[in-house]
């Protein structure tokens, strides 16, 4: 039933950080249509086994769309030519016969590249261990229900809080700007009663860390939203600029 | 003769729990952080362990093989999360959440476990809204609930169709806090590769580092496993590719009970196979039946023929004939052995013949397109992706796939193994949904056990160990760290021809058929005589390119396939030797006429826990009589 593909691959292979890296061509032979993108790098990857080479190291994990593991720049695009698409849901179907493929890692200061197509993303977390929580001890909590929240506020709260987290928006922007990221968790919990006690300290916390950190400015590329698999909207980027300037409006006098 | 005590409190079932903690020994504040707890795992029950018991003040070491904590596979969960808070009004209770569990798991879970979780249930919704989880809430601004499998009261909590990624995030900002606060010291893209024991106490672990291949050991107080299930053992499941039975089965061999391991959960609703190259399947929500329809053909030759050109009186809604107090919402193990039965009655659908419909078309009638889409619409696009059909327009087609494992490591009431020191929670363990999980529990099971039972339990072993403490010089931590290092090398020393892979592949397809969603004797035996000679070839004959100090995903998994290899030995024996159909393990010679399973609880009302002496195939089975003493045995009927 499926119609299967023949392809060429140029994919980045690089021993480490501290090795220079290069494209290197394989053939991707008689690929079905049907089959995802990883695991078309899975059959490659079969093939290279036979051979004696070393499979190409790519991040995946659920291969659902939600874990925000897997990455790969394809043809010059974040997660590839599909919108609102995790490169492990982009199936073969959207490629053609004969098409030249290049694979690439995400490219940004702040991710150093571990093996070919492998970085290392942990300042995502350390951004958010700056700020990205509710201080709620648990046993402390109350009943979910004696504070009504508006079901719009808990909307949007969930569109935010949608992010999975896999620093697409930082491979796609120009800048290498987390913008995208860190709106939408400061969004997230800036739209929720609960979030409202820290909500000062952590826009400026998670802003803070996301510059030490070595990411770019946001200067409206709006290239993250394009590629941004969750579909996290450029617009909570506004609200983040508007939560830091309040923020450091009132840090400057000391109202927290 | 080991024995197995599970410390189930005395007293009536509403108290036991209260009792319990009031009983349990406590740590003084000020000593907590003498104590290193080690936690193994990052996902509900990992995560939030961690968390809690850092925010205790306890020292807590966590361990991931992602390279974030967030990324653990509870993040994939859909449908949501049970809770017995009754915000519908509609009869529910502790006590029915209770009843409906044990109901549920076909009789085969403990009591006094399953009370508590009943127990704990409210309080865990109301710390993850306190953490800032935008669970779904109607226009009043109240939160939101829906049905799911196994109950016939409205009981689950969800956020769109994320709700594990939510109530993951929301515990692994916790987590985040206590890493920044310094209480718990995060260690990702690392594996627990074995487990180490002195003076017959867990006391830490030996890890690889999977970026620099640096093996090294870690010693602690007390190990806390939560490291899931073992669904990956079949290869095709709905797990994550990184899913293994790696941690438990080390723990296995170095004498940790591993509990019920046959009982496997085959979901109802997932995407249908389509091709050998096919790397992992993809689970539909349960939710989704809550408005889809479950149907086949009534005859076998209009099979070929597209859905909407089958009359409606030529459609069977099996579930519905069947079960019409449940119709749809009939629980996973039935819904599944339904869809089983009439694809083996040749009125299977898709080119594989190995699929029902689930269908919309009456719910969009009756609610419109766009409510559906805001009920369901991520899942309606993520079947779109990956079958590029439009289930607005035409049926979803769906088939049962391996998704949760309710076998894991034998544990007491304190949730510590027989092994002392170990504890294990959430899917490792076995203790909570007997043969059969129902829908939206896991989360439920993962949370209760790390944030409410374990910061309370875990101070019972912990009292008893002060001035215990072994450092990772101590002779058992280096020979462990010598016997890793040996295993690695040898995996690079093989240099055979056949790919991690392809082993993987034919071990699972060689349970999916002996030990899936059918058993029988027969098949069992086949699979118990072939496992073995794969396992030999296997050791024989793979090949694993790379090196040991660098990144090395093949190494990495050919370490869990070995490890599969052994499991998968042990499963088949467990399902041959329970000779009874209950849940998730079907036994083809214990049916009733009508095909549902027959239970024998005169001889199996127990957990079996088995013992490694040096060989799987001569594993020592041990039981514990399940007793009930609150729910009366009955034949489960959904009818």
């Amino acid at each position: 039933m499926s119609d299967h593909l023949n392809l060429t691959l140029k994919v980045w292979r690089q021993r480490n950080a501290g090795t220079p890296g290069k494209f290197v061509e394989y053939p991707a032979k008689n690929i079905p249509t049907d089959c995802s993108f990883l695991e078309m790098l899975d059959i490659v990857n079969e093939t290279l086994v036979q051979k004696n080479e070393e499979p190409i190291a790519f991040d995946h994990d659920c291969r659902e769309g939600i874990c925000g593991m897997c990455s790969l720049v394809i043809n010059g695009v974040a997660h590839g030519p599909e919108r609102a698409t995790t490169t492990c849901q982009l199936h073969m179907r959207h490629f053609k016969d004969g098409d030249t493929i290049y694979v690439e890692p995400w490219r940004a200061m702040a991710f150093p590249l571990i093996k070919d197509l492998v970085v290392d993303r942990t300042a995502l977390d350390r951004i958010q261990q700056a700020g990205g929580f509710i201080s709620a001890r648990n046993g402390s909590a109350p009943d979910s229900n004696c504070v009504p929240i508006p079901k719009q506020n808990a909307d949007c709260a969930m569109d935010a809080a949608a992010c999975i987290g896999c620093g697409a928006c930082v491979a796609a922007c120009p800048n290498s700007s987390a913008m995208l990221f860190v709106s939408a968790k400061v969004s997230h919990l800036a739209l929720l009663p609960q979030g409202q006690p820290e909500r000062t300290q952590r826009a400026l916390k998670m802003v803070k860390t996301m510059d030490a950190e070595g990411f770019g400015n946001c200067t409206n590329y709006y290239e993250c939203e394009a590629v941004c698999p969750a579909e996290i909207k450029s617009s909570f980027i506004s609200m983040l600029n508007r939560e830091y300037v309040f923020a450091s409006a009132k840090d400057a006098v000391s109202v927290i | 003769m080991a024995t197995l005590d599970s410390k189930i409190p005395s007293g009536p079932i509403e108290k036991k729990w209260a009792k319990h903690k009031f009983e349990s020994k406590l740590i003084n504040p000020a000593n907590r952080r003498k104590y290193t707890i080690i936690i193994v795992g990052s996902g509900l029950a990992g995560a939030s362990a961690a968390s809690s018991l850092g925010e205790m003040g306890y020292n807590v070491k966590c361990f991931c093989y992602q390279d974030s904590p967030r990324r653990a596979h509870s993040i994939a969960a859909q449908g949501g999360i049970n809770a017995a808070k009754n915000y519908p009004n509609d009869g529910d209770s502790v006590q029915r959440l209770f009843y409906d569990t044990v109901k549920g798991g076909d009789f085969r879970a403990r009591e006094a476990n399953v009370y508590r979780l009943a127990e704990v249930s409210s309080a865990i919704i109301d710390q993850c809204t306190a953490l800032g989880v935008p669970f779904a809430r109607e226009y009043g601004g109240l939160l939101a609930n829906r049905s799911f499998g196994g109950a016939q009261v409205s009981r689950t909590f969800y956020a769109r169709g994320q709700t594990g990624q939510q109530l993951l995030l929301g515990a692994y900002s916790g987590l985040c806090r206590q890493i920044a606060a310094g209480t718990v010291t995060m260690y990702p893209r690392t594996e627990m590769l074995d487990l180490v024991v002195v003076d017959g106490q867990a006391k830490g672990i030996v890890t690889r580092d999977m970026i620099t291949g640096k093996i090294e050991a870690h010693a602690g107080d007390t190990v806390v496993l939560a490291t899931g299930g073992y669904g990956n053992v079949f290869y095709l499941s709905t797990n994550a590719k990184g899913c293994n039975v790696t941690a438990t089965w080390r723990a296995h061999k170095k004498g940790a009970f591993f509990a019920n391991p046959c009982y496997t959960q085959i979901h109802p609703t997932c995407i249908p196979v389509h091709g050998d190259y096919q790397s992992k399947l993809t689970l539909m929500s349960e939710s989704l039946r809550n408005d889809g329809r479950v149907w086949v053909p009534k005859k076998k030759e209009d099979c070929g023929k597209p859905p909407g050109e089958i009359a409606e009186e030529d459609r069977d809604y099996y579930l519905e004939r069947k079960y019409p107090s449940f119709g749809n919402l009939a629980p996973r193990d039935i819904s599944s052995r339904a869809a089983k039965q009439v694809c083996d009655e040749g009125r299977g659908v898709g080119s594989t013949k190995l699929g029902v419909y689930l269908d919309f078309s009456d719910a969009i009638k009756r609610l419109g397109e766009n409510t559906i889409r805001e009920r369901y619409g991520n899942l309606f696009d993520m079947y779109h992706k990956i079958t590029a059909e439009d289930a607005y327009k035409v049926p979803m087609r769906i088939f049962p796939a391996v998704h949760y494992t309710m076998g894991g490591l034998w544990v007491d009431y304190n949730l510590m193994s027989n092994l002392p020191g170990l504890h294990v929670l959430g899917e490792a363990n076995f203790s909570d949904h007997g043969a059969n999980r129902l829908g939206a529990s896991a989360l439920m099971q993962g949370l209760a056990d790390g944030y409410f039972v374990i910061p309370a339990t875990i101070g019972n072993y912990l009292a008893t160990q002060s001035g215990k403490k072994v450092t990772t010089d101590h002779p058992e931590f280096v020979k462990a760290v010598e016997e890793v290092k040996a295993r690695t090398e040898k995996f690079l020393s093989i240099k055979g021809n056949r790919s991690v892979d392809s082993f993987h592949r034919e071990l699972g397809l060689l349970l999916w058929e002996k030990c899936g969603m059918a058993r029988t004797e027969q098949s069992l035996k086949e699979a118990l005589a072939r496992i073995p000679q794969i396992r030999e070839e296997f050791w024989k004959n793979v090949n694993v390119l790379g090196e040991s100090n660098d990144l090395n995903q093949s190494l990495e998994m050919a370490g869990r396939v070995a490890d599969f290899l052994e499991f998968g030995e042990l499963m088949c024996l467990d399902a041959l030797e329970r000779r009874e159909s209950c849940g998730g393990h079907f036994r083809e010679e214990y049916q009733f006429p009508d095909g549902e399973a027959k239970r024998d609880d005169e001889h199996f009302a127990h957990v079996a826990a088995w013992e490694y002496v040096g060989d799987v195939a001569k594993s020592v089975r041990h039981t514990e009589p399940l007793v009930y003493e609150n729910v009366h045995l009955a034949v489960r009927s959904y009818k």
